[in-house]
């Protein structure tokens, strides 16, 4: 039928993040020949909004900081669902990460004897993260596409090709993952301006796609985040673990509507910016759960010390975990207590001079500034919480990155799942994209090298499939109208965002969840008919359609596993369960497509088109436990599992 | 919250040409041209091609001319347009339109290969970095590019210069080499590689006459043109054209 163009390679990373340059740097220097492919330009990805910083426990500006002590925030922050080898390897490798960073050019911020200053976050008990201003994110990204061009100018000293062993196939969007029998194949793809598709062959493939936020309609994501990765790997027979888990940032701006959702980066707290709900209260005092009695100031005073002094005080409730922060907010605003615009107040304004506000929080000022005419030195901000990030994905083996059921497949980053448990603490993201995105290169890079001379085969069918999946957005107008008339497909979006910020939101109700499950089926079938006008080449109505098959997908699992889960902990709160409950702490829920024989058919509401299903998770080691106090295991673990 | 009806002009077309496209399009409180164009695309043009990633002035994707003025569409608020003015919005010039408002911007690409990358100081291993504040202030500025290119848009060596294009990298690229070249540990030179030579015979610092319009339409408020681009003039000169730096730098090398 339609003839493609392939291309064979060792290696395809999906995602130029983070995690997806990292990954390719890796498995390029390891002597794999790597094709990275990302939906926006080179250099754009989503990782750039970063802006808190890195945690790495370097120790540079408390030297009582060590890994250990990261491994064990990381897992109260996550409630102690974490799958802990990773947090453990996180907690590890993380300053190599950050010191090796640069070594390839990056410029952070500096302590006084000149190294890697370290800044305060919620949830990490010492200084830990480490920044560039409020735009680490931006300096990553860059300094991995410096490297990325570094490699590909040795590349063109020895081969005369700059793109010899390393290539950014860039806007260009993958919308299968090949198999050849249960293994990977490849990819399938189009390239965004020409509409033309494409396939490259691998016998390994790294997802590092990020995440789903565009699944909600006040996110702090940019349009890539549909979710793409997780859908590939459901479709391509891997399951997905924890979706239920989505990290609502407290602080979204609120106003106006246009930036509603837009990220305040946590380093306002950080730095010493304090909540305060109309009646001028710094609220957070009276939101310190049980589990973190002990760790949290309870007056001003001791709080205010603490910044000065934190050896001999404890920190600020402000910089609490972020779904204990997110949660307050929404049960201040919901008490009447918000600010005008359905947000609270985050000030800095009174707690530092607007020279030190414009220091430190330089693009914090300008957003205020350029996009709600708000001086951040002179009157609070106006925030509210904002889908951000989704602790949930694709399940990995912690030390490779292997993704479970699916030989050759690899992801790492904000599409893995596992790492971060039930809450992502800041700054563990960039941390995870540098840990995990190496390790899956390098992972990658050796199963493609033990594959050998054996190319993967992929057949015609497939391909046929994937672009006759592809194509369908065109038909849909000349179609019959049997099934009613074509949809547009921004409307669907508009409905889909709808129904996951209302009903599957920051906080659940069962009947709410059930609703929403009606509504994505109903969705489901009218995405089928999701027609779009024009040709193929750079047509933004149709790239959507096909991203809503997407997001249609990892939406239902979101719901579903939500659903299951009777009890609130981290990123998923339920109001007709709003108790952890210790037995659930070593559940994870996993999804897999019911399906798996290739197409999506337009099944009913009630079964849906994911399966769930309940896994015991692996008891954490005993020398990990051990860096605990028993009083404080009690909280989270069950009986059985404190008396093993 | 009130909300108005403006008058758009979108260039829509693609290799083959294309013109101007009129349309009248809902505004409401506190929205920037890229809610605008998001509008469009819902409701009146789905197919209209516009690149953006985070709407929030970080990425620099959605780069291109309003009313002639090279800017992002996601820090363009349509307050600054007067309710009964037309708001024209152009792909950027300096590049090849592919379609509507997105550009072929591969010339970015290519120059940005051509700058030699950081050369890690020999014997200074991972962690063992030490650089002063004040030391990494200046090539700290440089780095908070977002690579919007529209200073590569504006710098008027390019903009209606094709035939330059081979010869200039442009005001973003040589500040990437300002940038490198203030690096408090880069080793380029103990490696044979003089960063100011090449910017003024490889990458055309020279064509550069200091007209700030780069500095002028950065959306980060980068001094390109004070804080790169002339020193990086000063220092080359020096280099070119003092043979006692000359003779020493060659002296030193050699050892």
């Amino acid at each position: 039928m339609s003839v493609v163009d392939r291309q064979e390679w060792d290696v395809v990373v999906v995602g130029a993040g983070g995690a997806g340059l990292r990954a390719a740097i890796e498995a390029r220097e390891r002597g794999a020949r790597t094709a990275v492919i990302c939906k926006s330009l080179f250099g754009k990805a989503h990782t750039v909004m970063a802006e808190g910083g890195i945690a790495a426990a370097m120790g540079n500006v408390n030297s009582g900081d060590n890994w250990q002590v990261h491994f064990r925030d990381t897992m109260r922050g996550g409630k102690f669902l974490n799958q802990w080898r990773m947090a453990e390897l996180h907690a590890q490798e993380a300053p190599e990460r950050v010191w090796e960073l640069e070594t390839w050019g990056a410029l952070f911020d500096r302590t006084e004897d000149g190294r890697i200053s370290q800044r305060n976050f919620g949830g990490h008990e010492y200084p830990r993260l480490a920044h560039v201003g409020d735009r680490t994110g931006l300096e990553l990204i860059r300094t991995l596409q410096q490297k990325i061009v570094a490699l590909q100018q040795e590349d063109h000293a020895e081969t005369g090709d700059h793109e010899s062993r390393l290539k950014v196939f860039q806007e260009c969007t993958v919308t299968r993952v090949l198999k050849d029998g249960d293994e990977v194949g490849g990819v399938f793809g189009y390239e965004r301006e020409s509409g033309r598709f494409f396939v490259l062959e691998a016998p390994a493939v790294v997802i590092a796609t990020g995440g789903i936020g565009k699944s909600f309609k006040v996110t702090s994501n940019s349009w890539e985040y549909t979710g793409d990765g997780h859908a590939l790997a459901l479709l391509a027979g891997a399951p997905l673990l924890n979706m239920e888990f989505v990290q609502f940032h407290p602080t979204g701006m609120v106003w106006p509507p246009s930036v509603k959702g837009i990220l305040v980066t946590e380093s306002v707290r950080g730095d010493g910016g304090v909540l305060r709900n109309s009646e001028g209260k710094r609220f957070m005092f009276d939101y310190i759960p049980d589990v973190f009695k002990e760790k949290y100031a309870q007056s001003e005073e001791e709080a205010d010390r603490w910044y000065d002094d934190p050896d001999h005080n404890r920190r600020p409730p402000e910089l609490l975990p972020r779904d204990e922060v997110a949660r307050a907010i929404n049960a201040e605003v919901k008490a009447g207590r918000g600010s005008p615009h359905g947000g609270v107040f985050l000030d800095v304004s009174t707690r530092m001079p607007a020279e030190v506000v414009k220091r430190r929080l330089p693009s914090m000022y300008h957003q205020f500034k350029e996009l709600a005419d708000v001086d951040i030195t002179a009157e609070p901000m106006e925030v509210g919480p904002t889908c951000h990030y989704v602790m949930g994905g694709i399940a990995v083996d912690s030390d490779s990155a292997a993704a479970r059921g699916v030989p050759g497949l690899f992801a790492a980053g904000e599409v893995a799942g596992g790492m971060h448990g039930s809450n992502r603490l800041g700054g563990n993201s960039l941390s995870d994209l540098l840990v995990f995105g190496r390790r899956a290169g390098l992972h990658a890079a050796e199963y493609a090298r033990g594959a050998g001379s054996a190319r993967p085969r992929v057949d015609d069918a497939q391909v046929d499939a994937a672009a006759a999946e592809a194509l369908r957005p065109f038909s849909a107008e000349g179609e019959e109208p049997a099934d009613g008339p074509p949809e547009n497909p921004y409307t669907l979006h508009q409905e889909l965002q709808q129904t996951m910020n209302d009903l599957v939101g920051i906080i659940r109700r069962e009947h709410e969840m059930r609703q929403a499950l009606e509504k994505l089926a109903e969705l489901r079938a009218r995405a089928r008919r999701a027609g779009v006008e024009g040709h193929r080449q750079f047509n933004p109505g149709w790239h959507l359609a096909l991203d809503l098959r997407n997001m249609l997908l990892v939406s239902e699992c979101v719901a579903r596993a939500a659903l299951e889960r009777t009890e609130s902990r981290g990123g998923h709160t339920r109001e007709d369960h709003a108790a952890m409950d210790r037995a659930w702490r070593n559940v994870n829920l996993l999804c897999t497509l019911t399906d798996p024989s290739g197409g999506l058919a337009a099944t009913d509401a009630v079964r849906g088109q994911i399966t769930l299903t309940r896994e015991t998770t692996e008891p954490v080691r005993p020398d990990l436990l051990a860096l605990f106090e028993k009083d404080e295991l009690v909280k989270y673990l069950a009986e059985e599992e404190l008396y093993e | 919250m009130s909300s108005y009806e403006a008058r758009f002009k979108v260039w829509r077309g693609d290799v083959d040409g294309g013109g101007l496209e009129d349309f009248r399009v809902e505004v409401n409180d506190g929205e920037v041209v890229l809610d605008i164009i998001h509008r469009l695309q819902a409701t009146q043009a789905p197919d209209l091609a516009v690149r953006w990633n985070c709407k929030a002035g970080k990425c620099g994707s959605c780069s291109a001319e309003i009313n002639g003025r090279p800017r992002l569409l996601c820090m363009t608020r349509m307050s600054v347009f007067g309710r009964d003015e037309t708001v024209t919005v152009t792909p950027l010039r300096a590049f090849p339109v592919i379609r509507d408002l997105v550009t072929d911007v591969g010339f970015n690409y290519t120059k940005a290969r051509e700058v030699p990358a950081f050369v890690p100081p020999a014997g200074v291993g991972p962690g063992e970095y030490r650089m002063m504040q004040e030391d990494v202030d200046r090539p700290q500025e440089f780095r908070k590019c977002i690579e919007c290119f529209l200073c590569q848009d504006t710098c008027h060596v390019v903009r209606d210069h094709e035939e330059n294009k081979p010869a200039f990298a442009g005001p973003r690229f040589l500040m990437r080499i300002a940038e490198l070249d203030m690096h408090p540990l880069d080793a380029a030179e103990e490696s044979g590689l003089d960063r100011r030579r090449t910017a003024q015979d490889e990458h055309g610092l020279g064509y550069c006459n200091i007209t700030k319009c780069c500095t002028e339409v950065c959306p980060e408020g980068i001094k390109i043109t004070d804080n790169a681009l002339i020193p990086l003039k000063e220092r080359a000169v020096d280099r070119t054209y003092d043979p006692l730096v000359w003779l020493g730098n060659r002296i030193r090398r050699r050892t």
